[in-house]
């Protein structure tokens, strides 16, 4: 199943849904372009919740990073919720759990930017 | 009576096959670990581990190995010995140093976009071989079977 991605805002977040798998060919563009035009368009705070994505590659982790730091270059924030346990396993063993700000309720998520 | 026509016994539960260098390729092998894992009775953790590990390797081959050469192609072998699950895939590539791979985990390399591959690899799988071809690499990734595991080896290791 490819990545499927939808965008709402909430209390100035916004937040992408995100379902299906986040790799090489299948998600993992997607993703790099749904953060560049978030970013270009200057939002400041972006929650991808996962709660939806069972699969995610080295290729995806990848992309995750590079949404990380992009923002970070731009003063923005890039925040993670709801992780499934095949996605927190990934980024527990490439340490980038230690990386990331991440969520497991999005009321809080959303406090956290503030 | 003539004597029988003398036949070579295929080695059990090994099955080889080679691909194009695509990503439908690394999909098909993907499909053919998962088969290989669910039917050594595999718990579903170490399965999407082995999967993965086995998916990471694919890519390799096809994108760093092959680039992609439709005049190359990936050679991967799936066995379950009963004691553990071993997986081959090989480029035909230029050929991959393990030692010089970066260690993703340093902290001036944390927060880079590529290079967690055979990090990867190496966390999930209990053995993990590089061998030098000519040309070419070859990845030989092993998974140890618990003893509640690998009854099934010779089964349902058909990538269809």
């Amino acid at each position: 199943m490819a990545l499927s991605i939808s965008t709402r805002q909430l209390d100035g977040v916004t937040i992408l849904d995100l379902s299906g798998r986040i790799t090489l060919g299948e998600g993992s563009v997607q993703l790099r372009d749904a953060i560049r035009d978030l970013i270009g368009k200057g939002e400041k705070n972006i929650l991808l919740s996962l709660g939806d994505v069972n699969y995610i590659d080295s290729s995806g982790l990848g992309e995750l990073v590079s949404a990380f730091t992009t923002a970070k270059n731009q003063n923005a924030d890039v925040k993670l919720l709801n992780l499934t346990k095949k996605v927190k396993d990934v980024l527990q063993v490439t340490k980038l759990y230690t990386v990331f700000d991440i969520y497991d309720d999005e009321a809080h998520a959303i406090g956290s930017f503030k | 009576m003539e004597n029988p026509i003398p036949v070579t016994e295929p080695q059990k539960g090994r099955r080889s096959f080679k691909l194009p260098s695509t990503m439908e390729s690394v999909t098909e092998v993907e499909a053919a670990a998962e088969k290989l894992t669910q039917s050594s009775g595999m718990d579903e953790d170490d399965s999407f581990r082995v999967v993965m590990a086995v998916r990471e390797a694919a890519v390799n081959a096809v994108l760093h190995g092959n680039g992609y050469d439709p005049n190359k192609q990936i050679s991967v072998s799936f066995e379950n010995t009963g004691k553990s699950l071993v997986i081959t895939i090989a480029d035909e590539g230029e050929g991959l140093d393990p030692a010089k791979i970066p260690d993703p985990l340093a902290p001036e390399n944390l927060l880079r976009g590529t290079g967690r591959g055979i990090f990867l690899i190496r966390s999930f799988l209990d053995e993990v071989h590089f061998r030098q071809l000519y040309p070419g690499t070859e990845l030989t990734l092993v998974k140890h079977l618990t003893p509640a595991e690998g009854k099934d080896t010779n089964q349902n290791l058909d990538t269809k």
